[in-house]
């Protein structure tokens, strides 16, 4: 394997996977059905322990 | 799961194998010892050595101890380790105050340069590795452990994992900062900024450091919270991506197993990125993700507010991580570097504006409905200043990674001036506030010895600040305009020497605020002694509650 194959792997495919992997994080952060989890865990700092 | 509503115990297997392994140890050492040529290198066997037999006896006695100190249970039934958070607070004390104290020594240096008094170990090229890595790893370093095995304790509602486990990364973590600091002392360095130490302490880390992971791991693993805290997601980058980080840049093959000095496996060019790709992300991952870690916590624990948006709190999370990783190259702008790699960076670091201020703007509102609370609380002011200044240091460095402007600034004191509105500002408050959280928390105190005192040590410490960021803008800014200055027949018109006279008052103006940071920071270690003590200044009534049925029981 040549530097110039992985150069163009990374480049390309490197690049959708990163992309495609953002995708998802921000999918799973503003997934509607998430909001209840999401809003007890807003309070969790403040739990009695 | 029924092991956490029974008292710590701890296995005499795992005892007997942590035993057995520092015993080989202890033998390596020895070896070492009787072979190296190196003085240096036969006093850090030593020092293995003592570190290592103390490490035996203590694990021999851990389960006499934790019998002895009869662990208290909390409200919602979990048995917390809380005994080696308080180790933690006091080491973070302890190296802070080393950490602020040498940097001020060298601050003093550039100003007036006889005090390097010509001895090799207290030159400045000795002491300034000395004093990054106090402030970066031995304070910074402290303060993440600590709060990070409280943090990921109370959001999980689990015991930390392990009994032995969590003393072996403190204490070996301790080893590691003696080992690294007395090693530069002596001269053993791998000349690599930020990550200096050589081969055999770089090995020695990774032992802590992967122990450190397995704990934090098998804490969330039996946390009984199903979904795991934001907090802790950027304990854990922070814990993952440093591993990854010293091991690639600490790729070395020493000359001798017996000998300090090693060479890097990469050349050149690649050896420079590999650096910078380290540094940055120490910077991207030490001092900025796990630091949002202690944000995210203390800031809505002590504004007793909720997280103002955990939504934003996750997106805050992953494009942090998707994008500092890029951002290294903006220190190599204008050399050897090829260009297309210079603008990546440039690029990379220029869009990490939008998840910084994204968090900033995150953590002060979380004092939406809390405001007034600044006015009461000093500590709150001192977390939310934190929060400030992270902003502005998050704007201040992409702006510094144009390359237009990088061409005036980098080599200069701007770059010293907004490293250290980052540490001082960001870094070191946030850990203030935090330190300041904890101690009246793991003591069981009502509260801080004096509150009046924070105020002094904040705004002491502000000055501090001020005075030091601003002479550095004046003086990197004009370090750099004289440098690029010419004459009407294009020659410089100024030499070297010339731009360092300039430069002589605001070193001196730097180092009276440096003096005045370390103040505050003496003013802080002087209220947490008192608060541990028990002591309080701002109410006549007795600090704790036995203390009052005590009292109580004596007028009757």
């Amino acid at each position: 394997m040549t530097f110039q194959e992985i150069s163009s792997f990374s480049q390309s495919w490197g690049l959708v996977f990163l992309v495609v992997m953002f995708i998802i994080a921000i999918g799973y952060a503003l997934w509607p059905s998430n909001k209840k989890k999401f809003d007890d865990a807003a309070k969790r700092a403040l739990d009695e322990d | 799961m029924t092991f956490q509503n029974n008292p710590p115990t701890v296995s005499k297997l795992a005892q007997s194998l942590v035993i057995a392994c520092m015993g080989i140890g202890i033998i390596f050492a020895i070896l070492v010892a009787a072979k190296t040529t190196s003085g240096a290198m036969q006093f850090h066997a030593f020092i293995f050595m003592t570190a290592l037999t103390t490490g035996i006896i203590a694990i021999i006695n851990l389960s006499g101890r934790i019998e002895d100190e009869a662990p208290v249970k909390s409200p919602s039934g979990v048995f917390y380790n809380n005994n080696i958070i308080k180790y933690g607070v006091i080491a973070s004390a302890f190296w802070g105050i080393v950490g602020f104290l040498v940097g001020d020594i060298l601050a003093w240096q550039l100003a007036f340069p006889v005090l390097n008094f010509d001895l090799p170990w207290t030159n400045f090229g000795r002491l300034r590795p000395l004093h990054t890595s106090a402030v970066v790893f031995a304070f910074g370093g402290n303060v993440l452990i600590a709060t990070s095995f409280y943090v990921v304790q109370r959001t999980g509602k689990a015991r930390l994992a392990g009994e032995i486990a969590p003393w072996f990364v403190f204490w070996g973590y301790q080893l590691f900062i003696v080992l690294a600091a007395t090693g530069y002392l002596l001269g053993v360095t791998q000349a690599k900024e930020y990550a200096e130490p050589e081969w055999y302490v770089d090995i020695w880390l990774t032992i802590v450091w992967v122990t450190y992971l397995l704990v934090f791991i098998g804490t969330l693993w039996r946390r009984r919270e199903p979904h795991i805290y934001v907090a802790n997601w950027f304990y854990l980058a922070f814990i993952v991506t440093v591993a990854l980080l010293h091991l690639v840049n600490n790729a070395t093959i020493p000359v001798s197993f017996v000998e300090p000095k090693s060479y890097t496996i990469f050349a050149g060019v690649q050896d420079a990125l590999t650096q910078w790709w380290y540094a940055h992300n120490a910077v991207g991952f030490f001092l900025t993700a796990g630091f949002l870690g202690i944000m995210y916590y203390f800031v809505p624990k002590r504004a007793e507010r909720p997280v103002y948006s955990y939504r934003l709190s996750i997106v805050h999370f992953w494009s942090i991580i998707f994008l500092y990783i890029w951002a290294g190259p903006h220190h190599l702008h204008y050399t050897a570097l090829p260009d297309w790699a210079q603008t990546l960076g440039m690029t990379f670091s220029i869009m990490l504006w939008m998840p910084s201020w994204g968090g900033m703007i995150n953590g002060l509102m979380t004092l939406s409905g809390a405001w007034d609370k600044l006015r009461t609380d000093p500590v709150l002011k001192m977390l939310v200043v934190s929060v400030a200044f992270y902003g502005m240091s998050t704007f201040e460095g992409p702006l510094m990674s144009i390359k237009a402007v990088n061409g005036l600034s980098h080599y200069t004191d701007w770059t010293v001036g907004h490293v250290h509105s980052g540490a001082l500002g960001w870094v070191a408050y946030v850990s203030f506030g935090a330190l300041y959280c904890l101690t009246p928390w793991l003591w069981n105190r009502k509260g801080l010895y004096s509150l009046k005192l924070v105020n002094i040590h904040f705004w002491v410490s502000t000055v501090g600040i001020l005075l030091y960021i601003c002479a550095m803008w004046v003086s990197g800014i004009m370090q750099g305009l004289m440098w690029r200055a010419y004459t009407d027949l294009g020659f410089l018109e100024y030499s070297f020497v010339e731009t360092v006279a300039a430069m002589q008052p605001y070193f001196i103006i730097r180092a009276v605020g440096g003096l005045l940071f370390i103040i505050g920071g003496l003013v802080m270690c002087y209220n947490l002694w008192r608060t541990i003590l028990g002591h309080s200044a701002d109410e006549k009534a007795p600090e704790n509650i036995d203390n009052a049925i005590a009292a109580q029981a004596l007028g009757e």
